[in-house]
């Protein structure tokens, strides 16, 4: 009997908690029906409106972020309408499931879906077994590509590192230290497209003929030496390394900034105990320095390195990868975007993804290590 | 005397350290001063000399001109003053002293101009033409260096400008929102999966965004999202989304735990203590990340291209079908490289702290 009475008791509890809740059931089934109705509304104003621009940004803006942050209150309130336990068992996917959605969307299933789209043909639809390898690894286009990533790779890399370890031991003893570092850095802001114009601006040829006058810097540099001015971004191997002094240019930067930091971190006593042993610079440098910050040094220049692997938009606007400087991100593109290829692309793709697998297995190993979990 | 010695080569190095710095950061600024002078000179300045004669230098100025007589034979070798040479070489200017003669034009014109080496001082005309021209989408005519007159579309940078703004703003806010909930849901909360999804997170930190261009592609095309503002929003969330989570968590994961719990004990919900306790505490994670996201939305051109196209073109995209269109319309080219670095720069060097910070977090980013 007791049993029962409990029994119907929770039966009526629960006949109560529904009608006490229906109307917040209801809630939670309109709310976000309405919402997204509006949202959609608005998709379509911004996409099909004849608006003046500056209204349309500023309505996108608002509802881009508007929308997002409305998104997250509304699933949020509808979970905390629910029963405690729920509420308890939900609300981590409130707070997670959207990231993890996203990043399932845009970064995990594409991933296989590239490698499935790798085996196919350029139609999409027919199995190619391993065609696209074997283009991407051993066609003369690639291995130019490769050859030019690896140019890449070896000497962007290396001037990286090189001018910002010799940056930042050189401005940690100036008193101007932040003017340089400011301008060494500033770079760093700039578009790689933007720097293209700024680079092909110094690399700019005339020609020969009467009454020419160079306007390029370095052409006007040559001339002014004795020398010939020359097409620069024409001149296969050495156009490849006028390339990569832009990248040199640019992420020096950053190598300098990271680098300063390890070496300000260098305790001055080890330092100075060198010194008073007789040390000359070199030795300090070479000696205590470089073995100090050795480990801030692997993490830039893999960052620099994988950088350089992918690198894509300088190519694309100095040259658009003719004249022997091609490189593996730029033919990727071409194979999609010129050719129509998504299965060659998508080996390509597979390609860089393989090539920075040690790196992710080197993130993975020391996430783990932190034991930050 | 030993002291004199070490003090004098002390001060010699100081001295070649400071040289080496300012040679050094010569080399790195003056390609960008290079573009700033061009982009507010006129257009036949630029065609006809390089931007550092803005600079006080000496230069060949024309003083009078010499009409030969009909009776001159030009074939043969010229007598002018007191040297005689041929019209090639006249052709190609001969220097008498601190003089110079220089054939001007074909065989039949006759004119020698002479030339003497002057200084010139800055009295270069410097003009805001190529920035109003560059901004408007109406056509517009110039001069190239022989004087001919060229029309051209103007760029019309003034709406990719817009758009850039218009893609940039939404790329940065809300992949740090997303983000902070996550990282909060990572960092405080219990649920089945919490470490092997953060695992992921970590592993997606170095993939190249090549690997999602064609698939995302294909489903914006079936979405028709191709070209839109949420289209590109989404992938930009995308692809700094791993790095997002992963910063911020680091930042939210070490915040005091009484803090929290102290909240937890009032009664507060897990919204309201990250809306109210954890986002005001995480402003500086939270600068940091978006000055690093804005930069680098604001200069993305690949994801621009292959997801907005033609269709509401971004500064990085406009600037380079620029480059593609008038590779050498350099008054163009240098007035739109520069108006899509003003933003940027500004952002950078107002909160240049952030931003060295938020770099220093996210040095294994690719």
């Amino acid at each position: 009997m007791n049993s029962s009475s409990s029994s119907s008791q929770k039966q009526t509890g629960i006949l109560v908690w529904i009608a006490a809740n229906t109307s917040r059931l209801l809630i939670s089934l309109f709310v976000p029906i309405i919402t997204f109705l509006i949202l959609w509304q608005g998709f379509l104003f911004l996409r099909d409106s004849n608006a003046p621009q500056i209204v349309i940004v500023l309505v996108s803006i608002l509802w881009g972020v508007g929308g997002v942050a409305l998104l997250y209150f509304i699933s949020n309130y509808i979970i905390e309408s629910l029963p405690r336990a729920w509420t308890y068992r939900l609300q981590p996917f409130v707070f997670v499931g959207p990231a993890l959605a996203i990043l399932a969307w845009f970064l995990a299933i594409p991933t296989l879906r590239t490698l499935r789209l790798s085996f196919l043909n350029e139609t999409g639809f027919q199995f190619a077994g391993l065609n696209n390898y074997i283009f991407a690894l051993t066609d003369r286009i690639m291995l130019e590509a490769f050859r030019n990533n690896l140019l890449w790779m070896i000497f962007g890399t290396f001037f990286c590192l090189a001018s910002g370890l010799l940056i930042a031991v050189l401005a940690d003893r100036s008193p101007f230290e932040k003017i340089y570092k400011a301008i060494i850095f500033m770079p760093m802001a700039i578009s790689f497209v933007g720097a293209g114009v700024i680079w092909k601006f110094v690399y700019a040829y005339k020609g020969e003929g009467v009454g020419i006058q160079e306007i390029g810097l370095l052409n006007a540099i040559v001339i002014a030496l004795g020398g010939k001015s020359q097409a620069w971004l024409l001149t296969p191997p050495w156009n490849n390394f006028l390339l990569i002094v832009i990248m040199v240019w640019l992420q020096t930067g950053y190598a300098m900034v990271i680098l300063s930091s390890a070496i300000k971190g260098i305790p001055s006593e080890l330092l100075e105990a060198a010194r008073v042993d007789g040390a000359n610079e070199f030795q300090v440098f070479f000696g205590i320095m470089i073995p100090s910050i050795q480990s801030t040094l692997m993490a830039v220049g893999t960052t620099v390195l994988i950088f350089s692997l992918k690198l894509f938009d300088i190519v694309r606007v100095m040259t658009g990868g003719n004249n022997g400087t091609n490189v593996i991100a730029n033919e990727f593109y071409i194979q999609q975007f010129t050719y129509g290829h998504s299965g060659r692309a998508s080996a390509i793709a597979i390609i860089l993804l393989i090539a920075v697998i040690p790196v992710m297995l080197y993130n993975l190993r020391e996430f783990r290590e932190r034991r930050a979990f | 005397m030993a002291d004199k010695s070490s003090s004098s080569q002390k001060r010699t190095s100081r001295f070649l350290v400071e040289a080496t710095l300012i040679v050094i950061s010569l080399i790195w600024i003056i390609p960008t001063i290079g573009v700033l002078v061009t982009s507010f000179r006129h257009s036949q300045d630029i065609f006809s000399s390089g931007w550092w004669t803005i600079l006080p230098h000496r230069d060949w100025v024309e003083v009078s001109e010499i009409r030969l007589d009909e009776s001159v034979d030009v074939d043969a070798p010229i007598t002018i003053g007191d040297v005689t040479v041929t019209f090639e070489e006249l052709r190609q200017g001969v220097e008498d002293g601190n003089q110079k003669l220089i054939w001007f034009g074909n065989k039949r014109t006759r004119l020698v101009k002479v030339q003497e080496l002057q200084w010139k001082m800055f009295d270069t005309q410097l003009t805001l033409e190529n920035y109003t021209n560059v901004l408007s989408g109406i056509e517009v005519r110039f001069k190239d260096a022989s004087g001919a007159e060229i029309v051209r579309q103007g760029n019309n940078l003034s709406v990719a400008f817009l758009n850039s703004v218009a893609v940039a703003v939404p790329a940065t806010i809300i992949p740090i929102l997303i983000a902070a909930f996550a990282a909060y849901g990572f960092a405080w909360m219990n649920f089945p999966g919490r470490k092997i999804f953060f695992i992921i997170v970590v592993a997606l930190l170095v993939v190249p965004l090549q690997i999602a261009l064609v698939p995302i592609l294909q489903d914006y095309t079936r979405l028709n999202l191709n070209g839109t503002y949420l289209a590109i929003w989404l992938a930009h969330t995308g692809f700094g989304l791993p790095l997002a989570v992963y910063l911020l968590f680091n930042y939210i994961g070490t915040l005091p735990r009484e803090t929290l719990e102290a909240a937890f004990i009032d009664g507060a919900s897990h919204f309201t203590i990250f809306t109210r306790l954890i986002l005001p505490l995480s402003v500086p994670a939270l600068a940091s990340f978006a000055i690093f996201q804005f930069l680098w939305v604001w200069n993305d051109y690949l994801v621009a291209l292959v997801f907005l196209g033609d269709k509401n073109r971004v500064m990085t995209s406009a600037l380079a079908a620029m480059v593609g269109e008038k590779g050498q319309d350099w008054h163009f080219l240098t007035s739109g490289a520069f108006l899509s670095m003003l933003l940027p720069l500004a952002v950078f060097f107002a909160l240049q702290r952030y931003f060295v910070r938020g770099m220093m977090a996210g040095s294994i980013k690719s």
